[in-house]
């Protein structure tokens, strides 16, 4: 188990800054995640009682969107493309690879917590996959041994 | 004199490396004392020639790519910006035949301007559809709209001009714009260019909408997978507001229309239009039956315009130029252009805009260039992962709405994804289950169990067990599910699954034309 390392009051800022806007709800899972890493459970009261919902609600909510973490990720995320157009370029070559590469599978995190791995369907740059996001940047016409220089990159700047 | 050069910021040229490649210009200029500008423009959208260099000539733009970053000082030991010959030199851009061929009307700043810069657009005919329409009564932009023969691009292809008349139609304190930009189908990216290389084109859509049905606060619904889009967006929502483009009082006419832009959460089925309303409601993103009408109750419940990121941003161009104009564009009722998405296995993969007609293998061959691997293309997905898998006996079929519906296709979106003779059909069909199975919202029953049942039936399938009978399971399957779903996510996931089955039966084993009794 983690420890909870996360600032509270950050969240509960978030949720005094956002919760008058209309349809607040998703606005202050995004901000809580791009602040913490992650939405921790135990923030989730704090979020119902923001916007005046139950916390079933909420969590449900959280659950529902692929996009939102309940969990904190490796220090690295990951993500592959898994769509047709990625996949009329190879990406499930990609894909073997790079879960041999990290030694984890897919929705898995590395023993070590650098990287966690993950499928994404379309990233949008279907003309030119394999395509890639490694934590905010893209990568396109990602090969093996595109993708050995990049992971190798980030091992070197831990 | 300086010299300006344009290095793209569109994500894919990004994506590509086109930020180290724009580093090392300025890096190798200041070294050389060569006095440059450098402009990051939007994408051409030729992405095998990405990261594209242009530099801007008295004959007009002049082309180089891809050039990585270790390329560079090569290019200014070549005298790139004199002319200088070098083996990735593409002459003047305009003549590249790619562009050159295309009927280039909706995206016709895209790659050329600086997205964000409001003074570009306005110096490429920004905002002229605006300054038009503000003279207007709104039923005469609505009207027009109408008149242009423009219909919905996210793919259900209903025409614009009606929804925007039942809206306008609608008595309500309250009624907003809402942009659908949760472009989640796989092949397309054509919305994306939009908000990363010409986003005020979308807003000043969206801001004439709002003038024609009375809206005054609009919502832009984007992917959480494009951070790129919604940066730039947001960019140019702040610099439209500084400019009296947008906000209480537009272009000194009293009026209103505020604009923001809501981050989606990485869930497909958002890209239905309730889906997304429910979600930008900060509720899961579960389909609402119809009707109400969203147009009469809508967005919290208020009549709303609902509409892609095509769509609104077609109505620039047909309010400047008129809807005759576009109109002229285009073959039977399917009027205008559509810029369509080359994808997948193509040597040459991008953004195509041109008039409605053009046929798959137009675009497969004279443009794509076929197959990257040298392979013959077997098949195309055209419309997303809800699209059907086209044989090569249906690449003359022209794009046409109504064209495609009589072969059990469907335009959608306007992208298309080619497979090489290496695709295993069998394969994409149970693949096309799995997708709803993960992305289904699981309010109906025949989209939430039957993708489910769907992928079982297609593991017994591909494992041999029982062929003939499963492959009538599957059928019967699929017609409910086309029948009996509640949204496009249910009844269309069976599009891809069926064509894959009846166009390419021979992946599906020994008797695979079994019908339903």
């Amino acid at each position: 188990m983690s420890t909870q390392t996360f600032d509270m009051a950050a969240i509960e800022s978030i949720i005094a800054k956002r919760k008058s806007m209309p349809g607040a709800l998703l606005p202050i899972l995004h901000d809580i995640q791009n602040t913490v890493g992650y939405i921790p459970p135990s923030a989730v009261p704090a979020i119902a009682e923001g916007v005046n919902i139950s916390r079933a609600e909420v969590h449900g909510v959280i659950t529902y969107y692929h996009f939102f973490r309940q969990h904190p990720a490796g220090k690295h995320v990951v993500q592959i493309c898994r769509a047709e157009a990625c996949q009329a370029r190879g990406c499930e070559e990609l894909a073997s690879h790079a879960k041999e590469l990290l030694g984890c599978d897919f929705h898995g995190t590395t023993d070590d917590n650098n990287f966690s791995l993950e499928t994404v369907y379309c990233l949008g740059q279907c003309a030119s996959g394999p395509a890639i996001q490694i934590d905010d940047d893209l990568y396109a016409r990602v090969s093996k041994e595109k993708f050995n220089r990049l992971i190798q990159a980030k091992r070197g700047v831990q | 004199m300086t010299v300006t050069i344009f290095v793209p910021r569109d994500s894919t040229a990004l994506a590509l490396g086109a930020n180290e490649t724009a580093a090392a210009i300025a890096k190798e200029a200041k070294a050389r004392g060569i006095d440059i500008k450098l402009v990051r423009n939007g994408s051409r959208g030729m992405f095998w020639l990405e990261p594209m260099v242009e530099v801007a000539t008295d004959a007009g733009r002049i082309a180089f790519g891809p050039i990585e970053e270790h390329e560079v000082a090569g290019l200014f030991d070549a005298d790139f910006l004199n002319g200088g010959k070098h083996d990735k030199a593409l002459g003047l851009t305009e003549e590249i035949p790619y562009l050159k061929k295309q009927e280039r009307l909706q995206f016709v700043r895209v790659g050329i301007t600086d997205p964000v810069s409001l003074e570009d657009y306005l110096a490429h005919e920004g905002y002229v559809g605006l300054k038009k329409a503000i003279t207007m009564e709104p039923a005469a932009i609505v009207q027009e709209v109408t008149d242009s023969g423009l219909r919905g691009r996210g793919g259900a292809a209903f025409p614009t001009g009606i929804k925007w008349k039942t809206v306008l139609g609608a008595k309500a304190a309250q009624k907003y714009i809402a942009c659908n930009a949760d472009e989640g189908d796989s092949g397309t990216f054509s919305d994306r260019m939009v908000m990363e290389d010409d986003p005020f084109m979308l807003i000043e859509g969206m801001t004439i909408a709002g003038l024609a049905v009375g809206a005054t606060e609009g919502y832009i619904y984007v992917r959480s997978e494009y951070p790129h889009s919604i940066a730039n967006l947001n960019e140019a929502i702040d610099a439209a507001n500084a400019a009296g483009y947008l906000g209480a009082n537009i272009l000194g006419s009293g009026r209103t229309f505020n604009l923001q832009v809501r981050k989606a959460a990485g869930a497909y089925v958002c890209g239905e239009e309730t889906a997304m309303l429910e979600s930008i409601e900060g509720k899961r993103g579960m389909v609402r039956a119809k009707p109400p009408l969203p147009a009469l109750e809508g967005l919290f419940g208020k009549p709303t315009v609902i509409n892609n990121v095509i769509s609104l941003s077609a109505v620039p161009l047909i309010m400047s130029r008129g809807a005759e104009f576009y109109k002229n564009y285009g073959m039977g009722r399917s009027r205008g252009t559509l810029p369509m998405q080359l994808a997948g296995n193509l040597k040459y993969g991008g953004l195509v805009e041109k008039a409605f007609g053009v046929t798959l293998r137009e675009l497969l061959y004279d443009f794509g260039g076929g197959s990257e691997s040298g392979r013959p293309i077997r098949a195309v997905q055209v419309g997303g992962p809800l699209g059907a898998y086209m044989p090569e006996s249906l690449f003359d079929t022209p794009f046409d709405y109504e064209a495609f519906a009589a072969v059990d296709s469907t335009v959608g979106h306007g992208g298309l994804v080619a497979f090489d003779d290496t695709v295993d059909m069998a394969k994409q069909a149970r693949y096309a289950m799995h997708f709803c199975v993960a992305e289904s919202c699981g309010k109906c029953t025949p989209c939430r169990i039957g993708s489910t049942r769907g992928v079982e039936v297609m593991d017994k399938i591909i494992a041999n067990q029982n062929r003939p009978q499963q492959i009538r399971l599957l059928r019967d399957l699929c017609d409910v599910m086309v029948t009996g779903s509640l949204c496009a996510m249910g009844n269309m996931t069976p599009f891809p699954v069926l064509s894959a089955l009846n166009h390419f039966p021979e992946d599906f084993g020994d008797q695979p034309m079994a019908t339903a009794a």
